[in-house]
């Protein structure tokens, strides 16, 4: 397991050394001076700063001295500086990491929690009119474009029914504190997190129906009615706990696809975090910002990834003993 | 073929996706018959609500333009860049996956950690970036999409010829002497084109997902109106105008629903036994 | 045995097929006892709905499938007509069953014990500690080394034997009266299938069960049958004691199974060495690694193939045999390069077939071509039939015309109507298939054709007219044969000489009679003691 463990890390570092190359060499393939896509806009900058950034990163320098420079640069955590904002990148996400955490893994685990659930009644409903509502339902969020929701959802419940907050992360000038604070904060998480997570919700109660359907025909499950066990049990231990591992699978795969949603959710509900701040800096053209948040939005799936390599890893024995 | 209709015809979903489609491709052919003017025009005061004036009966925007002329552009432009970065996903992720596939060995090895690398990488954020810094158009929106969007196809295609190529009829190919290009275009490609059809058609609605998100954050091509510009243009208005971010909405969910939905019926028709999964 | 009390009457059974089957009714009027104490073979080739009055009475038909007449009494109680829930508390308890694919009968995601406790569990007996004893008792029953341990396994860490072992622990944990055993042994290697029906036997025997025996096999029936049912295409054709069927057949359907299964009988093969070489093999050698590197762990290294040589005569048929794993079709691939060998030499025509690359290796290869197993897999679905076999001469340089009349000729050869040509594969049998095969091997004229388990997934009727076709065209043709089989009365019937294979090793190599009747090592001996039917066929022959 620990050997694993490093292999997977080793992996994720490759990965992350890709992705800074790759972001080297999108400033560069950029149209324009490379000096002034990092400044941001072009001509907010003045000279001296273009000339610092020349000198800091050896622009005249051949290609791969540049790259040496950018990497070293990127494992001392130096993002580069937001010339729009006056303030290092790496500052500016570490400010709003937290609040994203929150979302995605609200988001995640609503879209797991409801979607499996949803899946197992409809695959155990299959043909009846509950499952062609799940499904239809499902059909539904599947092709429904998460800003969109969230916006409807803004006009429904925020505008026209006013249940629940449909901006920001905590009430402006509520000063809350303590439990009254967390309170405040998850109402406000409400919408975006759920918005966010109708998507994948729909896409874990397909997986899971799919799924389940498919194990219930495998040999094992006759084997257990056979034994003369009640369906309920059958269904529980027998097909359930197999059908989540494609499940589990999925959930890693989509990881990447949560932390993108969530720069359109932000930008509806005005939520504090990096998706937001990857929005503003869209506005601006500050590249470094744009960057750096495509650079640990990478890094958070690589980590869920692990996360759910190692679930898998507990769930079956098989991958556990190869 | 009548084989493929009859079964692609008992899935009724699939054939109200197949309704929707055909309508929204009409509309996208027409628009210029049906809106001669272009629908960046002024033609009434702005936010003039729906149903208000015969002539506009999806009201007008924040600068008095024509909603539903808008959306008939849109269509244009969604069907278009849907469409067309798919093929290009295809061109890409097909030809890695075959030859993955085919080769095996440290081929698959390289190819595969590079189809990894792509699928690792949160595919919205890097379209965003791709689309920012080569300065938001067609092309770049196209190529964008296309560079996160072909994995899955090169996944698929490599696991399809990675099962057909120990086949018994691919060995007996390479023992009669066929060359490897005949073998991979002759004998293995045709047999794996029933998911790759299913694959690409839910393609085609993601992509125009991802081409309306993309617009909606104001990376479109400025010379386009398109479904998702126009709800990012009313983003800040929701209070006063719903009806600006609704009617586009609405046609993405039909269109990329009713995409969904033909999707599954090529599914059923094409795969009578397997039902594969895309993503 | 005494003839006292049927455990079970099928009377009249009907089971209705659903809308757009080859046929309407699974089974159609079927009627038979089972009797306690006794084993009941219910005989059939595939399609012949044999498993399906079994799984009417567990209550395990497929979806739409459904009896539709007659009645299944179980003590006088007519399963057909109980709840869903009085019947789930018969299984496992009164009636149990065991399956074909011991690989994908069980759990993968569960310990072995816990998957025997639980039925237990299921019919609320026994506390959690007694279940884990008892199943640890049971698996010493059904003789599986170091129970304790295999107790705490999972499914993937046993063989394939062990699983089915697995499988009729479970079985047994509730002492049924019946037994249901559908196709136990027919994913097993012979040793182990004769371990397994020598198990099942001994289990009967003690336990006082009935069993209810399915098979394709009519060795298996000779071995471990009481009583016989026959069935074709849904009904019973014949039915009475083991002996009297299978000496006395009736049936004309039950004749023409008996007299298809080859018998065990080797002729005294001319001799070999006076003829020309065909191929020469020295050495060869295959190994598999798998793992080992930077992070992968302890390398895995097997030998599939190891310093294997032999020759094969002008005109010979030389039988590979083995159990799976053992190298086999290793060894067949490596001829043919489907593999690369890592050592050794493979001479043809004075050429090694074995270091030739690119243009050299496609030209060479015309002269060694290969039958496969499996008749569904071998031919391009999107292709016609004509196509298929054309295209190895056209891709040599032969005009396209002339190939296709030769594919005609071909299909006429391996006695298909030549109109086939125009036909895609779906459009014909298993046998046809393989006969389609066979001629495209034929395309390219070669001396040497290689058949991996060219029968094996064939019905047993089916199966011994391709095999009379291919010794057929061996002779007409003054063709060398490679045959790969783990069916050693296959071996006997078509091979002029034979070498076993045990884990990449050659153990022995001799003329089909010496194997058969003067086997050297002790492992040639196990494998034909193991062949099911082989006394009652000794006893017959006197």
């Amino acid at each position: 397991m620990l050997r694993f463990i490093a292999l997977r890390l080793v992996k994720a570092a490759v990965i992350l050394i890709a992705i800074v190359t790759l972001n080297f060499f999108l400033i560069h393939a950029a149209p324009g001076d490379p000096a002034a896509v990092m400044a941001g806009e072009a001509g907010a900058a003045d000279e001296i700063f273009l000339q610092q950034l020349k000198e800091q990163f050896g622009l005249d320098k051949p290609l791969l001295t540049q790259l040496g420079i950018y990497l070293a640069g990127v494992v001392q955590l130096d993002l580069g500086f937001s010339y729009r904002q006056q303030m290092p990148v790496a500052e500016l996400i570490w400010d709003r990491l937290p609040a994203t955490l929150l979302l995605t893994t609200a988001a995640f685990v609503i879209s797991l929690v409801l979607g499996t659930l949803a899946g197992v009644l409809a695959s155990a409903r299959v043909g009846k009119w509950s499952d062609t509502l799940i499904s239809t339902v499902a059909l539904l969020f599947y092709a429904t474009p998460l800003y969109w929701a969230a916006l409807m959802a803004v006009l429904l419940f925020s505008v026209q029914l006013n249940w629940l907050p449909g901006f920001g992360y905590e009430t402006v000038g509520g000063n809350y504190t303590g439990f009254a604070r967390v309170l405040d904060i998850a109402q406000h998480l409400i919408l975006p997190a759920s918005t966010l997570g109708l998507f994948f919700m729909a896409v874990y109660m397909r997986m899971t129906r799919a799924s389940m359907l498919e194990v219930s025909t495998l040999d094992f499950v006759k084997t257990a009615r056979a034994k003369g066990l009640k369906p309920g049990l059958i269904q529980r231990r027998h097909i359930f706990r197999n059908a989540m591992l494609p499940v589990v699978t999925l959930a890693g795969l989509q990881a990447g696809q949560l932390v993108g949603g969530a720069v359109l959710t932000e930008t509806v509900f005005a939520w504090p975090g990096i998706g937001r701040l990857m929005f503003d800096a869209l506005a601006q053209r500050d590249y470094n910002v744009l960057l750096g948040v495509f650079f640990v939005s990478a890094a958070m799936v690589l980590l869920f990834n692990l996360v759910t390599d190692i679930l898998y890893r507990v769930v079956d024995p098989r991958i556990r003993a190869s | 073929m009548r084989d493929f209709w009859s079964r692609f015809k008992r899935n009724r979903g699939a054939v109200a996706g197949l309704a929707i489609l055909v309508i929204v491709v009409a509309v996208a052919a027409l628009a210029p018959v049906l809106f001669p003017q272009s629908p960046w025009k002024m033609v009434q005061r702005p936010f003039l609500p729906p149903l208000t004036m015969d002539a506009l009966p999806l009201g007008t925007d924040a600068l008095g333009r024509n909603v539903l002329s808008g959306l008939a552009y849109g269509a244009q432009v969604s069907l278009l860049i849907g469409l067309v970065s798919t093929v290009v996903s295809l061109l890409i992720g097909i030809p890695i996956g075959a030859l993955a596939g085919y080769f095996g060995g440290w081929v698959d090895d390289g190819l595969m950690r590079f189809t990894e690398f792509f699928q690792t990488v949160p595919n919205f954020a890097l379209a965003i970036v791709l689309v920012a810094i080569f300065e938001p158009s067609v092309q770049s929106i196209i190529g964008a999409i296309a560079i996160v969007s072909w994995p899955p196809v090169a996944r698929l295609v490599r696991g399809e010829v990675l099962s057909l190529r120990s086949r018994e009829y691919v060995e007996a190919a390479i023992l009669s002497g066929q060359k490897n290009s005949t073998i991979i275009l002759r004998q293995i490609l045709p047999n794996t084109l029933s998911p790759i059809i299913v694959l690409a058609s839910l393609m085609v609605a993601t992509a125009i997902l991802l081409e309306s998100s993309l617009s909606f954050l104001g990376l479109g091509d400025p010379n386009l109106m398109s479904w998702g510009y126009m709800i990012g243009a009313a983003r800040t208005v929701i209070r006063q105008a719903w009806w600006l971010s609704f009617f586009p909405g609405f046609a993405i969910l039909m269109t990329v629903l009713a995409l969904n939905l033909i999707g599954e019926g090529l599914n059923d028709a094409l795969n009578p036994r397997l039902s594969r999964k895309g993503k | 045995m005494t003839d006292t009390s049927s455990v079970l009457q099928i009377k009249g059974l009907q089971i209705a097929l659903p809308e757009g089957a080859d046929r309407p009714f699974a089974v159609d009027d079927v009627s038979y006892d089972l009797k306690a104490g006794e084993i009941l073979c219910i005989v059939g080739e595939s399609g012949s709905g044999k498993s399906m009055s079994a799984n009417a009475m567990m209550g395990l038909l497929p979806d739409l499938v459904r009896p539709t007449a007659g009645e299944i009494l179980f003590h006088d109680t007519d399963l057909l007509k109980l709840s869903e829930d009085a019947l789930r508390d018969l299984r496992g308890k009164k009636i149990a069953m065991i399956f074909q694919e011991p690989m994908s009968a069980l759990n993968p995601l569960m310990r072995v014990d816990d998957q025997i406790a639980e039925v237990f569990e299921a019919h609320d007996l026994l506390s959690p500690a007694e279940r884990r004893t008892r199943a640890i008792e049971l698996l010493t029953e059904v003789g599986i080394p170091d129970p304790e341990k295999a107790a705490r396994a999972y499914p993937f860490q046993l063989s394939g034997g062990q699983r089915q072992r697995v499988m009729i622990a479970m079985a047994l944990a509730l002492e049924p009266e019946i037994l249901i055993a559908d196709e136990p042994t027919t994913a097993l290697d012979v040793t182990t299938q004769a371990q397994i029906l020598k198990l099942i036997a001994d289990l009967q025997e003690r336990h006082g069960m009935a069993v209810m025996f399915i098979t394709h096999d009519f060795g298996v029936v000779a071995e471990i049958a009481d009583r016989v049912a026959v069935m074709q295409l849904g009904k019973i054709v014949e039915h009475g004691n083991a002996d009297e069927v299978l000496d006395h057949p009736q049936h004309d359907y039950t004749r023409k199974l008996i007299a298809a299964i080859p018998k065990l009988h080797a002729d005294d093969a001319e001799e070999a060495d006076t003829k020309k070489t065909a191929l020469e093999v020295i050495g060869l050698t295959k190994t598999y690694r798998s793992g080992g590197g930077l992070f992968g762990g302890p390398e895995r290294v097997v030998h599939a193939v190891n310093d294997i040589s032999f020759k094969l005569g002008v005109g010979e048929t030389l039988g590979v045999v083995g159990e799976s794993g053992s190298g086999k079709s290793s060894v067949g691939r490596c001829l043919v390069r489907l593999q690369d060998p890592d050592q050794g030499s493979v001479l043809l025509d004075g050429e090694d077939m074995a270091t030739l690359t690119g243009e050299k290796l496609r030209t060479v290869r015309k002269s060694i071509q290969m039958i496969f197993q499996d008749p569904f897999a071998s031919l391009n679905p999107r292709s016609k039939i004509g196509r298929i076999i054309a295209e190895g001469p056209i891709a040599h340089g032969v005009p396209a015309k002339q190939a296709y009349a030769k594919a005609a000729e071909l299909l006429d050869l391996v006695g298909l109507d030549p109109s086939a040509i125009d036909r895609y594969p779906h459009e014909f049998s298993g046998g046809q298939r393989q006969r389609i095969g066979i001629a495209r091997a034929l395309a390219l004229e070669p001396e040497i054709i290689i058949a991996d388990e060219a029968v094996s997934a064939l019905d047993v009727s089916i199966q011994a007219q391709v095999l009379d076709l291919l010794d057929d065209l061996k002779t007409r043709l003054n063709l060398s044969l490679v045959f790969i089989t783990h069916d050693l009365r296959v071996a006997a019937q078509i091979c002029d000489r034979i070498a076993v294979m045990q884990k990449g090793n050659l153990v022995e190599l001799g003329t089909a009679s010496d194997i058969f009747n003067n086997p050297k090592s002790d492992y040639t001996r196990s494998l034909i003691e193991a062949i099911p039917g082989r006394e009652k066929e000794l006893a017959a022959a006197g």
